[in-house]
């Protein structure tokens, strides 16, 4: 039976990560196709990689995307989160609802919807846009995340600083946020994550400037080359890096 | 640095409760005074009502002579220690306790100077440094109230502070409460629902039930002389015994009309309002004294817990004859 067990752990890690080995060794591949036999190792492709401009322009896109994205985004889920937290207000389960309510929502429906308002209101598409659209589905996450982390242990302390003299935004700045920094670290982080793997809304959102997922698929379209897993290889291990990161400096520290 | 609080006709209303009705209250400069009632009795809305957490449905609030209406928490000259402490955990003690100042746009160095200062007053000297998770709870009390000393508030309003400490390290620290405020000379607020803490610290104790005063005075006068039943049995057993024309179920005594008050202490054989001949059903030692319930001979089934020297070791089934020192006699709500 211990045997069996193994071999299903096996058997599992392998369907999760063998897609990603073959796509990470293939990266490496001294040869025109990323495809057996393997033909010996070279750097060759990440040179070509790193030295293509506009790759590197959407590497820079997708991280700034990323970034100033989910810092909107956390900052207005941890807003909405104090807010209904803290202040009984008529509806207020209403509000949770609907402010959870995009994560159910295909990124497919959320991108067309963007794209019609966009174009309806006249707002041309660029970096900006596939930012708005991953604050629409990145807003839920961090509200969501935060919402959860709330006690009375901070409403106590909150308490407090307002006893002591400390203005409302003083409040949230000074004590609120950093008694939370785990969970808005975690949804930060989160946040990150799936903004830069994200292709369906930054794909519909953006036109001239594009992140790195959008830039990768144009590359696809003129055929497979180990430059393409080269670009992946690099986008997994940022995505990994993260998650590491996440899990050593947040999530190990609040145990 | 210290002021005079008013209390008004204060009327607090959630819904249809009432959580305290008409109350009126004057607490002079500099005075401890305790707000002491059970659960539920209205004392910690008071206490929310003068720090600015709560506006009252009517009446009004004056700190130091001045209207309080509409002036929020942040804006009055209080400060709260809270019953769970409320530290910043993010912060070191020195920053805790400087915090009031921060906000009070104080400089750093003196914000530094004042905290050493208030910790070393509380008995924690050299620990600024420190994060509040490494302390004990009762250390961690004493930050909450260097804390909120630290801003040298008119007010110091206590909510139930030492309701988390075991009762060792409460006794000891009511002590130091004592002689804190008496250093300082800010007036305290302090409520508690532990009549022993309320006779140990206050200069003046305020009874509460129901969302009404019942009876203040000082410790000795609340204890001895309380001017309700409530009021009597809330500040310690008592004996109560209906009288009415000078006749009782124990036959007849020298008082007035109403319900004769007497603390088992009182009760001894030297007494001079003789209550006749008891029969000792059971005794107990106690340490400080032996308590023993009797029974009088005149009203069977009717007992009287009577607390005797400590010496004393009647057997029971004795029979004896008992009087009392001290009593009152107040009205049957």
């Amino acid at each position: 039976m211990r045997v069996l067990a193994w071999v299903y752990l096996a058997l599992a890690y392998g369907f999760v990560f063998l897609p990603v080995a073959v796509l990470v060794a293939f990266s490496f591949q001294d040869g025109r196709l990323p495809v057996p036999p393997f033909q010996g190792v070279t750097l060759e492709w990440y040179a070509k990689v790193l030295g293509d401009r506009a790759l590197v322009a959407a590497l820079v896109n997708s991280a700034v995307v990323a970034v100033v994205s989910s810092v909107v985004a956390l900052i207005f889920g941890f807003l909405a989160a104090h807010a209904l937290a803290r202040v009984r207000l008529p509806g207020s389960v209403l509000m949770r609802g609907v402010l959870i309510a995009p994560m159910t929502v295909s990124y497919l429906i959320i991108a067309l919807g963007l794209l019609a308002v966009f174009n309806q209101t006249g707002v041309r598409l660029s970096l900006w846009t596939a930012g708005v659209g991953h604050v629409v589905i990145n807003l839920p996450l961090c509200f969501a995340i935060t919402y959860a982390a709330m006690g009375d242990h901070q409403k106590n302390a909150e308490r407090a600083a307002r006893d002591l003299g400390a203005p409302e935004w003083k409040v949230l700045l000074l004590v609120s946020a950093p008694m939370l920094a785990a969970p808005l670290a975690a949804a930060f982080f989160l946040s990150v994550t799936f903004s830069w793997d994200e292709f369906i809304i930054a794909f519909l959102l953006t036109r001239f400037d594009v992140t790195l997922p959008v830039e990768i698929w144009s590359m696809l379209k003129s055929g497979l080359s180990p430059a393409t897993n080269a670009v992946g290889s690099l986008v997994f291990l940022v995505s990994v890096t993260l998650v590491v990161v996440l899990e050593v400096f947040v999530f190990r520290r609040v145990k | 640095m210290t002021a005079g609080v008013s209390i008004r006709s204060v009327t607090q209303r959630y819904g249809s409760a009432l959580a305290l009705d008409h109350v009126d209250l004057e607490i002079a400069a500099g005075e401890f005074v305790v707000l002491l009632g059970p659960s539920g009795c209205g004392k910690t809305t008071l206490l929310n009502i003068i720090g600015g957490f709560a506006e009252p449905s009517s009446g009004s609030v004056l700190i130091g002579g001045r209207d309080m209406r509409g002036v929020a928490a942040k804006d009055r000259p209080t400060t709260t220690v809270f019953q769970d402490y409320a530290l910043f955990p993010h912060m070191t003690l020195a920053e805790n306790v400087g915090f009031g100042l921060r906000m009070r746009g104080v400089g750093r160095e003196a914000r530094e100077a004042t905290a050493d200062a208030m910790l070393s007053l509380v008995g924690l000297a050299g620990r600024g440094g420190r994060r509040p998770h490494e302390l004990s709870g009762g250390q961690r009390q004493r930050v909450a109230l260097a804390r909120a000393l630290a801003v040298e508030p008119d007010v110091l309003l206590l909510d139930e502070p030492l309701g988390a400490l075991d009762l060792k390290l409460r006794r000891a620290m009511q002590d130091e409460l004592k002689a804190i405020q008496r250093r300082v000379g800010t007036t305290f607020v302090h409520v508690t629902h532990d009549q022993e803490e309320a006779m140990a610290i206050a200069d003046r104790i305020v009874v509460m039930n129901g969302g009404r005063i019942e009876d203040q005075g000082p410790p000795r006068e609340v204890y001895l002389r309380p001017k309700s039943l409530f009021s009597a049995g809330f500040m310690g057993e008592v004996n109560r015994i209906s009288v009415k024309g000078g006749v009782s179920r124990l036959g007849m005594l020298p008082v007035p009309d109403g319900c004769l008050c007497i603390r088992p202490e009182a009760i001894s054989e030297r007494g001079l309002l003789r209550l006749g001949p008891c029969r000792v059903v059971e005794t107990t030692f106690f340490g400080t004294h032996l308590r023993a319930m009797v029974e009088p001979v005149a009203a069977p089934g009717f007992t009287l817990k009577v607390h005797l020297p400590q010496g004393a070791a009647p057997a029971v089934g004795a029979v004896l004859d008992l009087g009392a020192e001290d009593h009152v006699v107040l009205q049957e709500a």
